[in-house]
Order: structure tokens, then sequence, then C-alpha cells
């Protein structure tokens, strides 16, 4: 059962990233335009350099 | 309509904020000098549309930033120094359609807080049960001894944060509805939270077998959730209506001695001269000092036959100019106006419908006193029979989890959702949250005509009596006007195939008519008074060769799209159908016959329609008024429920609990339909919650529920309530 006092911290180590990463999108407006999003990628306005 | 109002809204439901928001439009007044432009582009719905109109706005000089959110279908151009026709003209040579959204009304909507803030706690809780639930399957699969009491360790030291930091919406609602004497959900709900935090603690410290940290957590999830999801469909609502109001760009044209200058309605004042074009609404009221023209009042009383306007005539905010360009001094500004003064009638009538409990309302009045007497007496009963507190607070706190509203949360929000997303996608917004329940109840449906049963645009009658010679004239002359009335008739001779007469020197006297010769004869079309034929209670146009005797068009409204339908559909579902208008009787008479209405009123003040609305709900009716005029808001709001079309007066659409985005009524009978399924369902889920408690409270009561039965019983009632809300859809 020692592997526990490894598996324990882990598991909750990755589901942190996981919360720390959603609050990082929700913060920067990541969901306001879903349909948007999902049709820019198809535009290859900036494909050669970025956007200025 | 008010602050007051508004402020107690939120204080009885932090969320019942639906209508769009009359205190913002105010704030709105002082942003037009913002950079920031916002349009709306109906048409856009790809990739290319979204490169097309970024690219187009950034090929205008001065502009620095575009950014279009088709999830919106809205661009926001930060342009200093740009006009919004600017911008419109260059998208519109792009070929997009686009039109000014009031920067802002908009900005209201633009950063949902709230929504930001359940969804965080949301995430938070739901992190914090996967972990929890890991650890609990371990204690549920047998870990005994120290492990055990590791493991609850572990979870007390994630829930208790997560707890602190998610559940705080319930904790705020419960504290502001105990401070004022009252009981809501959010009562059982934080107390069970609390007492199975405090009970969990308890067991973990004496190394005890059943600790609740994942029942109270995953109790916050699912609860959480349903707040979500309400939150979400009365924000989509929110921001719909408001988008109509921002459409409607506060601007008139205010006449100096240097010329004409653009200024927001809130720099008016009055004494001032405003120049009112033909097909804009008049911004304030006045009285007119230069030019003729005339006047389409029927926004505010329903009638359809255009006013005469000539200097000295007195106007009201609100009419719409339609064929002379007029100056008018200003009155009366802003809240002075009689618009505004009609639209407060709302704000008093809006009172009387808050006394509607609402379904979940109503099943929390019996609930929640329901479920602290039963944990009360559990806990009372095991402590006089084992003498044990710590016993007797285990049970108490098992029966207040087993019996917490997770699917009682969730009945409600979960089939609102399906039900308004399926009517959004027909066009209708449900902006108010009780507005579904009360559509379902209703027994009679009350129509106003102008604007509603009708589409405010005029067609000829009885073309077919007239001879070739006077349509070829008639025709000549009305292509030579923009006047609503020409213009039907024009587009009704074409479509019979008859050719324009050459008429020569063919002009428009501004709210009379238009005139020219034809070898060698003046021809008239226009007012029946100054062509010289007696003017009728219908609306009419005369045409004149000559000395010759008038000859009269007339006109009726054209039936809105859908109209025969949903009468036809309502009369056949059993429904009582009345019409109530402003408009004169035979007109009114008129359409009543062509639609098969029996029941009907003409020639109704606002204040009357109001009053029989009252009486026939005195009477024990539910009626639901569809209306679109400002002589309607006051029948609007006295009404069970209410429904206006989009081309409605702002007043008129705040007053309503849906609005109508398409052109047709046709999504009308099914919107009752659907109201009536939604409410079945969610008694249907009240009763599966029920079932659910009948089963696991004997359990609890008599000590045999194990944290695992409450997390069966509180997922599975969760689960099987979403899925019967999603069978609306």
């Amino acid at each position: 059962m020692e592997v526990l006092v490894w598996l324990i911290p882990v598991s909750l180590l990755l589901g942190g990233i996981g919360l720390v990463a959603f609050v990082w999108t929700v913060r920067s407006n990541q969901y306001d335009d879903p349909e948007g999003d999902s049709q820019r990628i198809l535009s290859d306005d900036w494909d050669d350099h970025p956007k200025p | 309509m008010t602050v007051e109002l508004r402020g107690s809204a939120i204080s009885a439901c932090p969320a019942c904020a639906a209508m769009p928001a009359a205190e913002t439009l105010a704030r709105s007044r002082a942003a037009m000098s913002d950079a920031t432009i916002s349009l709306s582009l109906p048409s856009i719905h790809c990739a290319a549309c979204i490169s097309g109109v970024e690219g187009a706005l950034a090929r205008v000089p001065g502009v620095t930033e575009a950014r279009v959110n088709l999830t919106l279908k809205r661009a926001s151009v930060k342009a200093p120094g740009v006009t919004a026709e600017e911008l419109v003209g260059a998208l519109a040579r792009a070929g997009y359609e686009a039109h000014e959204l009031d920067a802002g009304t908009i900005a209201a909507t633009r950063t949902d807080r709230a929504g930001r803030d359940l969804l965080m706690r949301m995430a938070v809780a739901g992190f914090a049960m996967m972990n929890v639930m890991l650890l609990s399957v371990a204690v549920w699969s047998g870990a005994e001894a120290a492990t055990r009491d590791m493991f609850h360790w572990i979870s007390a030291a994630i829930t208790l944060p997560a707890i602190a930091f998610s559940a705080q919406p319930f904790f705020g609602n419960a504290w502001t509805a105990l401070r004022a004497g009252r009981l809501n959900m959010d009562v059982p709900i934080s107390l069970a939270i609390l007492l199975a935090l405090v009970t969990s603690l308890w067991e973990t410290m004496l190394s005890g077998e059943h600790a609740y940290f994942d029942a109270a957590i995953s109790l916050t999830f699912f609860l959480l959730a349903g707040r979500f999801l309400d939150h979400r469909t009365r924000a989509i609502a929110r921001s719909a209506a408001e988008e109509l109001t921002a459409l409607e760009v506060p601007r008139a044209w205010l006449v100096e001695d240097g010329g004409e200058r653009q200024v927001p309605v809130a720099e008016l004042a009055p004494g001032m001269l405003v120049r009112v074009r033909p097909g804009a609404r008049m911004p304030v009221d006045g009285e007119v000092v230069e030019g003729r023209s005339e006047l389409d009042r029927s926004l505010l009383t329903g009638e359809t036959v255009p006013v005469f306007a000539e200097p000295g005539r007195a106007v009201s905010a609100g009419e719409v100019n339609l064929t002379g360009p007029l100056v008018v001094r200003a009155t009366a500004v802003g809240a002075d106006t009689s618009l505004h003064r009609m639209a407060e009638l709302v704000a008093v009538a809006e009172s009387g419908r808050s006394n509607y409990t609402s379904l979940a309302d109503k099943a929390a009045k019996l609930y929640a006193p329901g479920v602290h007497i039963l944990a009360a007496l559990a806990f009372a009963g095991w402590w006089l029979w084992s003498g044990d507190v710590r016993v007797a607070l285990n049970i108490a706190a098992a029966v207040l989890i087993i019996t917490c509203p997770c699917a009682l949360g969730l009945a409600v929000p979960a089939v609102t959702t399906a039900a308004s997303g399926r009517l959004f996608r027909r066009g209708m917004l449900i902006k108010h949250h009780t507005a579904l329940e009360r559509l379902a109840e209703v027994d009679t449906v009350v129509f106003d005509k102008t604007g509603t049963l009708t589409a405010g645009a005029p067609e000829v009658l009885g073309l077919e009596a007239h001879d070739r010679r006077d349509l070829e004239l008639a025709l000549a002359l009305a292509e030579g006007s923009s006047h609503p009335l020409s213009i039907a008739l024009a587009r009704a001779i074409r479509a019979r195939g008859v050719a324009a007469a050459e008429v020569a020197e063919v002009s428009e006297l501004p709210g009379y008519g238009t005139r020219g010769t034809w070898q060698g004869q003046e021809v008239r079309l226009g007012r029946p008074a100054w062509v010289g034929a007696p003017a009728g209670a219908e609306t009419s146009t005369a045409l004149k060769l000559g000395q010759g005797a008038p000859v009269v068009f007339r006109f009726a409204d054209a039936l809105r799209a859908g109209a025969e339908e949903a009468v036809a559909a309502l009369q056949a579902r059993g429904m009582k159908v009345v019409l109530m208008s402003g408009d004169t009787t035979p007109a009114v008479e008129a359409l009543a016959d062509r639609l098969g209405i029996r029941h009907w009123l003409a020639e109704a003040l606002p204040g009357d329609k109001a009053a029989r609305i009252e009486a026939m709900q005195a009477e024990g009716a539910r009626v639901l008024m569809v209306g679109d005029g400002l002589n309607d808001t006051a029948a609007l709001s006295v009404a069970h429920v209410s429904i206006s079309p989009a081309s409605a007066l702002d007043a008129a659409r705040v007053a309503s609990d849906i609005v109508l985005l398409g052109g047709s009524l046709a999504p009308l009978p099914e919107a009752l339909e659907v109201a009536r399924k939604a409410v079945k369902r969610i008694r249907e889920n009240f009763r599966i919650a029920t079932v659910y408690n009948v089963v696991a409270v004997p359990l609890a009561v008599a000590g045999l529920a194990t944290p695992l039965i409450a997390a069966l019983a509180m997922s599975l009632s969760s689960i099987t309530v979403s899925l019967n809300a999603l069978r609306l859809r």
C-alpha cells in the first residue's frame, strides 16, 4: 500500500492541472464564440505568417 | 422597468432578470462617443464570411481592430473617428448585410460575469467530486482501519475548501431567505451540505465507518449544474432580447443654424428643432413647424389609416413619418414623452404578475418543511431510543442528504432548457422564467389587430373591378411615390400585367399624393379629400382624371404570415380566440370575419383592453395576449402570459414574456403544445424524484443508508430526471 503515497498526490496533481487549465480557458474568454472558433480553424488567412 | 422593481426581484430569485435591461438603456445614451462599434450581421454563417467581413472592415481607413463573433453573429470594431454608417456601407459593398447595434445596450451582455462565476464554481465542484469519488470507491470496496481514515482525511481536505467556494450561491440564498423569515429550496440544501460536512468530520475524527464527503460534494455539483443550465437559458434569451433593443439606435437629426447634425436622442431638449425623414420614427413629442407628410400611428393607437401632418400639428414620439421630411419642434423629450408615460403603465401592471408562484416554488413550499421535520424526527427518535447523539446525528444527516432536492433542483431547469431551446429554434424567445408554465395554463387567446394579426403592410382590395385605363394611370402615378399605399398599389397592378401609362410631369406633394399630366389633363392620385372623393372609414386612396368622377382604391391590411393557420389551430384546440383593436369597427369586423373569430372588440382604448382582460381573468380565464403596439403594453402586462412579435415597439417587447423572432405567427400553437409538454415533464420529474425519496427515506430513517446508497440514489435520480427532460427536444 506504500504506492498510495505516490498515487494519491499524482492523481490530485493531474486533476489539479486539468482544473487550472479549465480556469485559464474561462478567464481568457475562450467560450465566447465556440461556433466562430470551430470555423476559424478552416480559414487560411494567417497560415503564412501570424496575425500582426 | 424601474430599478427598484428589479432590485427587489433580485433578492427573491437571483437570476430572474431576463427582461431586456431597461436601466442599461439609460446608460447607453452616454456611450455613443465610444470608439468601439458593434454591428449585427444576421446573414453570416461560415469561415469565409468571417474572413470576408473582417477583411472588408480592416480595409476601411481608421479601423484598428475588427473581430467577428459567429455565435452571436456580431462584429465589434475598434475604429476611432469612423461612423457606423461607413462600416455598414463598406460591408454592404462586400455583400454582407449589417446593422448598427447600440453600443451601450450591447455592452451589458458582453461579459456574462454571473455565468462565468457559476461555471467556475461548477468546475471546482466537479474536480473535487471526481477525486473524492475515486477515494470513496476504495472505501466502499472495503478499505479498513488506517487506510480508510487516511482516505476520509484526504476527502475532507479536498471537500471542505471546494464546498466553501462552490456552494456559496446556495448559502447566500438560504441566508437571505432565512433573514426574511421564508423557506426556499436553498435552505434544506445548505442545511444538508453543512450537516453532512459536520457529521462526516466528526466521524472521521473518531475513525468511524461512514463519511458523506462524496455525497456533499456531488450534491453541490449536480445542483450547480442545474443553476448553470437555468442561467444559460436566460442569458441567451436576454442577449437576444437586448439585441432587438440595440438595433434601434436612439439618434436624431438636430436642425441648427449652421445645418444638421446627428445627435443621441438624450441630448435633445424641449424647444430644439428635429428633422424627421420619411420612414423614421418621431424621437420626441412636439409640433410640426415645417413640411407636410402623413403619419402612421398604428403602433400607438392601432389605427391603420395614416394621419395627415402639416405645420401646427402635434405629434408624439413613436409615430412613423411616411412621405415627406418634417421639421418638428420638441415639446417633451425622453421620460416626459407620451410614449414613456404610457410605458410606465406597464411597470405598475407588472407587479401584479409576480403573484404567480412557479411549480418549483410550490414544490419547495411543501418540500422544505417536510424534509426538516422528517430529519428532526429521525434525530429525536434515534436519540431517545439509543441515547447516542453521534448515531442520531449521523442518521439525521443521512436523511437530509438522501432527500436533498438534487433531482428537484435539476427537474425544472433541465426541462425549461430543453423546451426553450426547442422553441428558440422555431423562432420564439422565452424571456421570463415562468413563462412556459403560465403558457401551458392558457385557455383564452387575445390578439391585437394592427401589426400582430396583420403585417402592417396594406393590400389592395377588388382591383379587378377597375378599368384598365385607370389602372395604367394609377400605376404611373404610384410609381412616383414611396408612400406605403403607393408601393402596395403599384405592386398589385404590376402583378396583373398592366403597363404604366405615359404620364408627364409626375410630382409628389408630401402628405397629399402624386399628380401629373396625361393627354393634356391633370391626373391626381392620393388622399381622398385632396382628390375630391368622400373619405371612408377604411384606408383608401383615390384617382381622378381631369374633371371626371374620382375612382377609389380601397385597402386592407395584409395578414401576417401564419395568422390564419394560428387562429384556426387555436380554435381547433378549443381555445377562445378574441380580437381587440383600437381600429375602426368596419376594419376590425372585416378581419374577424375573414379569420373566423367570433369575439371581437373595436375602437378599444389601451385601458379598455387591459380592463377587458382583467375582467376575463376575474371570471377564471387564463389569457394569452398577443400584441405589438404601445396601446397593447398595459394589456400585455395584465394578461396571464404575453407574446409580442419582434417588430413590436420596445416597450411592448419589454412587457411581454415571449418574443416571436420570425415574421410568422405559425409557431404559436406549437409553443402552447411545447409548454404543455414541458409542464407535464416537470410534474413527471417531481414524481420521479418523489419515488426515489419514498424508496430511500425509510432506509435512511432505519439507519441502513450507507454513503454508497446515498451516492447511488442521488446520481440515479439526477440522471433519470435529466433524461426525461431531454425527451422534449
